[in-house]
C-alpha cells in the first residue's frame, strides 16, 4: 500500500516537473522572442528560424496533403453513408467544409507535423546533449533557449496556420471528389454549399488550433530534446516520448477549444 | 623531446613569482544518487600555469571540470574563477565571465549543423562587434594553429576525431581566453598531434600568459606541459607539487599511477560486496 502511493506520488510529482518544465520553457522561450532580442547579446537567429521553417514547412508538405486528402474522402464517404438514409447526401458538403476547417485540418496537420518534425527536433536536439554541443553552447555564454528552442517555435508558429490552410482547402477538395465524381453532387452546387456554411469563425477557430498546436509539438520536442540523459538510448526513448505526449497534449488542448469555441463563439 | 624540459623550467621560475589566483576551488562536493563523486576538493590555480589534474578513470577529474566551468552546482563548497563566485553570478555577469574563458571538451563537441569555419566563427559572431571580413580571417588565423586552414568548408562529420577535437581547440581560442580548460586533450590523437597539441599548450602559457587546467591521464604529456600537477583519488585531491615533486614522489598511490603498475593502492575493481560473498548470494 506505502509503495503504491509512493509510486502514485512519484507520478504525480513527475508530471507536475514536466508541466513546470513545458511553462518555464515556454515563458523562457517568449522572453527571448520579445524582451531578449532588445538586448545586444540576444539577438533572433532570423536565418535559423528560415531553416527551420523550410524544414517544417516545404518537407512535410506532401506527407500532409496526402494524409489530408484521403481524410477528405473518408470523411465524405462516411457522412455520406448516414445522410443518404436521410435523402439528403448534398449536405456532405456541408459537414466536410465545416469539419476539415475547424477541426480536421488543425488536428491532422499537427499530428502529421509531431511524427514528422517533433520527433526530428527531439533527436536532434538530444544528440546535442549527448555529445556536449549543448554544454558547450552553454559554457561559450550561448543560450540554447534562444539558440534553438525559440528558432523552432517560431518556426512552427509561423508554418502552422499557413500548412493548416492548405491542408484545409486539399481536405475539401477530397470531400469534393466523392461528392462531384463519385456521388453525383453538381460542382456548383458542391462548392456553394461549402461555401454557405463556413463562416469567418470556423476559419478563425481552425488557425487559432493550428498556432497553439504548433507552439505545444515545437515545444514538447524541444524540452524532451534538453532532458535526454543516458546516450543513444536515451535519445530513443526522448522521441517516442516526444510523439506520445505532443499527441496527448494535442488532444487535450483540441477538447478545451472546441469546447471554448463551442459556448463563446 | 631532449631539450624540453630546460625549456620549460626557466619560465615556470618566473610564473611561480606571480601569485594572482585565477581559480580557487574550495572544498567542493558532488555526488550523484548519494554516489560521492567529489568529496571536498581544495585547489587553486595561479595566472599563467599550465595545471594538470591527473587521476584514473571514475576518480571524478571530468566532473571538478564541469564543476569549476559553472555547470556542475556542488552540493557544498565555493568556486571562484577571475575574482567571481560563479555559482553566485547572475546570467548576464556569468555570460560576461564565461566569454573569459574556453573549453576544449572531450570529443570536440562542434556545432553539427555548422562547417568547421562557422564552428571557430560562432563566439566571434555572437559576442563581438566585428565584420564578417575580419572573422574570416581570424578563423583561418585559429585554424592555423591547429593545422586545418584547409578544413574551413567541410561538416564536422566529414572529418576525423582528433580533426574534431583540434577544430574544437580553435573554437576555443577564437575569443582569445585568460584561461583555458582541457578535458582529455591527447586522448584519441596520434603522437605528433598530440605533440603539436602539448606544443600550442605550452606557447599560449608561455608567450601569451594564459592559463591551462588540463585534465589527463596521459603521463608523457602531463609531464611535458605542466608547471604543477594535481593527483585526484576517489574524488579527493592526493598528491599537489610540480613534474619533479612527482616523479620523486614516495606517495604510493603516486607511484604506482605514474609508473602505471598493475598492483598498488588503486583497485582495479570497484564493488563494495566481498567478492566470494557475490558469488555465493
Amino acid at each position: 500500500m506505502k509503495s503504491l502511493l509512493a509510486l502514485a506520488g512519484g507520478q504525480v510529482l513527475g508530471l507536475f516537473d514536466y508541466l513546470g518544465g513545458l511553462v518555464l520553457l515556454l515563458w523562457d522561450s517568449l522572453w527571448w522572442m520579445t524582451l531578449g532580442p532588445l538586448r545586444r547579446s540576444g539577438r533572433l537567429r532570423v536565418d535559423e528560424t528560415f531553416y527551420q521553417m523550410e524544414r517544417l514547412c516545404v518537407r512535410s508538405f506532401w506527407i500532409v496533403s496526402l494524409v489530408i486528402f484521403f481524410v477528405g474522402i473518408i470523411l465524405a464517404f462516411q457522412m455520406a453513408y448516414v445522410l443518404r438514409t436521410l435523402g439528403v447526401t448534398e449536405y456532405v458538403a456541408n459537414i466536410t467544409g465545416v469539419a476539415m476547417t475547424r477541426e480536421m485540418a488543425p488536428l491532422l496537420v499537427a499530428m502529421v507535423m509531431t511524427g514528422y518534425a517533433g520527433a526530428a527536433i527531439t533527436a536532434e536536439i538530444g544528440t546535442m546533449v549527448v555529445s556536449e554541443e549543448i554544454l558547450a553552447l552553454e559554457t561559450g555564454a550561448m543560450n540554447p533557449v534562444r539558440f534553438l528552442v525559440v528558432p523552432r517555435v517560431l518556426a512552427a508558429m509561423a508554418v502552422m496556420p499557413f500548412v493548416t490552410l492548405v491542408a484545409t482547402y486539399i481536405g475539401i477538395l477530397g470531400g469534393f471528389f466523392v461528392g462531384n465524381v463519385l456521388l453525383g453532387i453538381e460542382a456548383e452546387k458542391y462548392l456553394n454549399r461549402t461555401l454557405e456554411s463556413l463562416k469567418y469563425k470556423d476559419v478563425f477557430t481552425g488557425l487559432v488550433k493550428a498556432e497553439a498546436f504548433g507552439v505545444i509539438v515545437a515545444l514538447i520536442a524541444c524540452q524532451e530534446g534538453l532532458r535526454v540523459t543516458g546516450g543513444a538510448e536515451g535519445v530513443g526513448r526522448a522521441t517516442t516520448n516526444s510523439v506520445v505526449r505532443s499527441i496527448v497534449a494535442i488532444i487535450i488542448c483540441d477538447m478545451f477549444f472546441t469546447a471554448l469555441f463551442y459556448y463563446m463563439l | 623531446m631532449q631539450g624540453a624540459p630546460p625549456q620549460v623550467t626557466a619560465p615556470r621560475k618566473r610564473r611561480r613569482l606571480t601569485d594572482e589566483v585565477v581559480i580557487d576551488v574550495r572544498d567542493v562536493h558532488v555526488s550523484y544518487d548519494e554516489r560521492s563523486i567529489l568529496a571536498g576538493i581544495n585547489l587553486v590555480a595561479y595566472r599563467g600555469e599550465i595545471l594538470v589534474i591527473m587521476g584514473g578513470s571514475g576518480c571524478g577529474k571530468s566532473t571538478l571540470l564541469r564543476s569549476i566551468v559553472g555547470a556542475e552546482e556542488p552540493l557544498k563548497g565555493s568556486v571562484q574563477m577571475l575574482g567571481e563566485e560563479i555559482y553566485k553570478l547572475e546570467e548576464a555577469p556569468l555570460n560576461t565571465l564565461r566569454k573569459r574563458f574556453g573549453i576544449l571538451f572531450q570529443s570536440g563537441a562542434l556545432y553539427n549543423s555548422m562547417s568547421v569555419g562557422e564552428n571557430v566563427a560562432l563566439p566571434l559572431r555572437e559576442h563581438t562587434d566585428l565584420d564578417d571580413e575580419i572573422i574570416r580571417i581570424m578563423v583561418k588565423m585559429k585554424l592555423e594553429l591547429v593545422g586545418l586552414r584547409d578544413f574551413e568548408n567541410l561538416r564536422p562529420a566529414q572529418i576525423s576525431g582528433g580533426m574534431k577535437k583540434r577544430v574544437g581547440l580553435a573554437r576555443a581560442l577564437a575569443l582569445d581566453p585568460e584561461i583555458i580548460f582541457y578535458d582529455e586533450p591527447g586522448a584519441g590523437l596520434d603522437p605528433v598531434v598530440a605533440g603539436v597539441i602539448d606544443k600550442l599548450i605550452m606557447d599560449l602559457s608561455q608567450k601569451v600568459g594564459v592559463t591551462s587546467i588540463v585534465v589527463t591521464h596521459e603521463m608523457g604529456s602531463a609531464f611535458r606541459i605542466a608547471d604543477r600537477m594535481i593527483m585526484l583519488h576517489e574524488g579527493r585531491v592526493v598528491a599537489e607539487g610540480t613534474p619533479e615533486e612527482m616523479r620523486t614522489s614516495t606517495h604510493p598511490l603516486v607511484k604506482q599511477f605514474i609508473n602505471g603498475e598493475p598492483d598498488g593502492p588503486i583497485p582495479l575493481r570497484r564493488s563494495r560486496i566481498d567478492y566470494a560473498e557475490d558469488l555465493l548470494a
